[in-house]
């Protein structure tokens, strides 16, 4: 028997490359894998290969081409604008280790081909922002300025939550990651549709609009016999516990001897690190300030992309 | 003395069976694990302060150390050397939840010791923490810290692993929320014993909480058995 013809079908309202349209978005102009220091990096580039470079770090769970529509316009102003999936995330390497420490030397590999020893721009979001933050405080002489987007973590309070309770919390948490890593070496990301993936991002992103999930899905996604998955490593899970406290990287704020542009959403979201832009404010470096948006969400720069890039470039000043 | 290969992850570990005692209903002992310190490996054989335990006893390399996988470009982090001491549990136990281990860490192992202890507190009868390399680990709070590639050639231990878990983070409330665990989810009265020389902060945290044993190896070793 027939059946009707939906959006589902393989390649329905996709481009040439197979991926889902949406405006203002445009591929990379270069992408290219580094070695890195033993785990393969998948890398992206915008604009003149000849051009000043300007580094971007995306956040956990997002992958580089999250900067399809913002990157292109730094690159339009006449930046090289450069980006990497992090270990795991995105084209890169599914690594058998991850952490901050890890990261943190997959990002020196990128500095290291971008940069040499020169100090550049630089921007972060959320993870990546708050990464960023943390390698200006150990390493500063590789940045020009630090433009971050969302992404300076701060103590979350759950004043309601009885001792008894987050000792609970803290058992459940810690036994479904082992339970997790128990199947790890089997594991792999739930197949559906490109609406289904689509619709599933949505419930973390409720800000994001339905035809830009579904372009994520088409650049963060792979296709198989049975559906389209996510290409992230499927041993990553959101969230975790540790013995890293996120207002930490808030303390290194003050010290940061390089301009500094904070650029918060004000709407707090899932995603984010729950951070009230007034708590941040005290802790702003000598040549730093702070941008709050009180409409926007932790995607500052998907939602309000020509905003945020008149701010990181009216920051960062001329490519010259 | 044989060897079990777990897979945990991309990472194969090498779990040593010192002695493998047949489990007799009748009579039933716990095996007891034996967790190294940092850039060391399991013992070849039984250690003689362990010969006195009556069951199976085995010793795990954890990730990037003796005969398991030594990873590419380092990550290391004290909780997945959990993860990789809770598939030495599954195995031991073939994957009964009702059954329970003994786990005697020295060094990161003893600081390991704990994390399993409160992770799986129904099934971790007893915890021994005892002197060894790597008991310290890192600071205790922000610092300033290096990041750098170093030159690996696939062999362990892995140089990332003495690197990231040698200045691994130590607050002491953190492992206090392991103690806390371990207390309220063991059906032991007192699932933890240290029994190292040197109390590092968090160490001496551990060791005066309520419940905590102070003792000799060999007297720790006695009560869990």
């Amino acid at each position: 028997m027939p059946t009707e013809s939906t959006d589902e079908s393989p390649g329905a309202g996709l481009d040439p490359h197979g991926e889902s349209p949406f405006p203002g978005a445009r591929r990379p102009d270069r992408h290219y894998d580094l070695p890195g220091h033993g785990v393969r990096l998948a890398v992206y580039e915008w604009g003149d290969a000849a051009a000043p470079p300007l580094m971007m770090m995306h956040g956990g769970f997002d992958f580089a081409r999250t900067f399809d529509v913002f990157a292109p316009l730094l690159a339009d102003a006449g930046w090289r604008v450069v980006c990497w999936d992090q270990r795991g995330h995105g084209n890169s390497e599914h690594a058998a280790l991850y952490s901050w420490d890890g990261d943190m030397r997959d990002t020196l590999a990128v500095f290291d081909h971008v940069a040499g020893g020169r100090p550049i721009p630089v921007v972060g979001h959320s993870k990546g922002g708050a990464l960023m933050a943390q390698l200006a405080d150990a390493q500063p002489f590789r940045f020009r300025c630090l433009a971050n987007m969302d992404g300076i973590p701060y103590k979350r309070n759950i004043p309601d939550v009885a001792e008894h309770e987050r000792t609970t919390m803290l058992a459940k948490d810690l036994a479904g990651w082992l339970d997790s890593r128990r199947r790890t070496a089997t594991a792999s990301r739930k197949p559906g549709t490109l609406d289904e993936l689509a619709k599933r991002r949505g419930r973390m992103n409720p800000r994001l609009p339905h035809e830009w999930l579904r372009r994520l899905v088409t650049t963060g996604g792979f296709e198989s016999d049975d559906g389209w998955r996510w290409k992230i490593d499927p041993a990553l899970r959101f969230g975790g516990f540790g013995p890293w406290r996120p207002e930490w990287t808030l303390m290194r704020l003050p010290g940061l001897p390089m301009p500094f542009l904070g650029i918060l959403g004000a709407q707090l979201e899932e995603m984010g690190w729950g951070t009230p832009p007034h708590k941040v404010a005290p802790y702003m470096p000598l040549d730093g300030h702070c941008e709050v948006l009180d409409d926007v969400g932790h995607f500052v720069h998907i939602e309000q992309p020509e905003r945020v890039a008149k701010l990181v470039l009216d920051f960062i000043g001329d490519p010259s | 003395m044989t060897t079990v290969m777990l897979r945990h992850n991309k990472i194969d570990l090498a779990l040593h069976l010192l002695r493998d005692t047949p489990l007799d209903p009748a009579n039933p002992s716990r095996p007891l694990l034996l967790l190294h310190g940092l850039g060391d490996t399991s013992p070849a054989a039984v250690p003689h302060w362990a010969a006195a335990w009556p069951g199976t006893i085995a010793a795990l390399d954890f990730t990037g150390h003796g005969a398991s996988t030594v990873p590419s470009g380092g990550g290391y982090s004290a909780e997945t050397l959990m993860a990789d001491a809770d598939h030495a549990l599954a195995h031991l136990t073939d994957n009964d939840a009702s059954r329970s281990i003994t786990v005697l860490g020295r060094g990161l192992g003893a600081y390991i010791a704990l994390q399993i202890a409160g992770a799986r507190a129904s099934q971790v009868h007893g915890a021994i923490l005892t002197d060894g390399p790597g008991l310290a680990g890192g600071p205790t709070g922000p610092s300033s810290q290096s990041f750098f590639a170093l030159d690996t050639d696939g062999t362990g231990p892995d140089p990332y692993a003495l690197v990231e878990l040698g200045r691994d983070l130590r607050p002491p409330d953190y492992a206090m929320s392991f103690v806390g665990l371990a207390m309220s989810g063991s059906p032991a009265e007192s699932p933890i014993t240290v029994a190292s020389s040197f109390r590092p902060k968090w160490l001496a945290g551990v060791a005066d909480a309520h419940g905590v044993i102070e003792s000799s190896l060999d007297d720790a070793l006695a009560s869990y058995s």
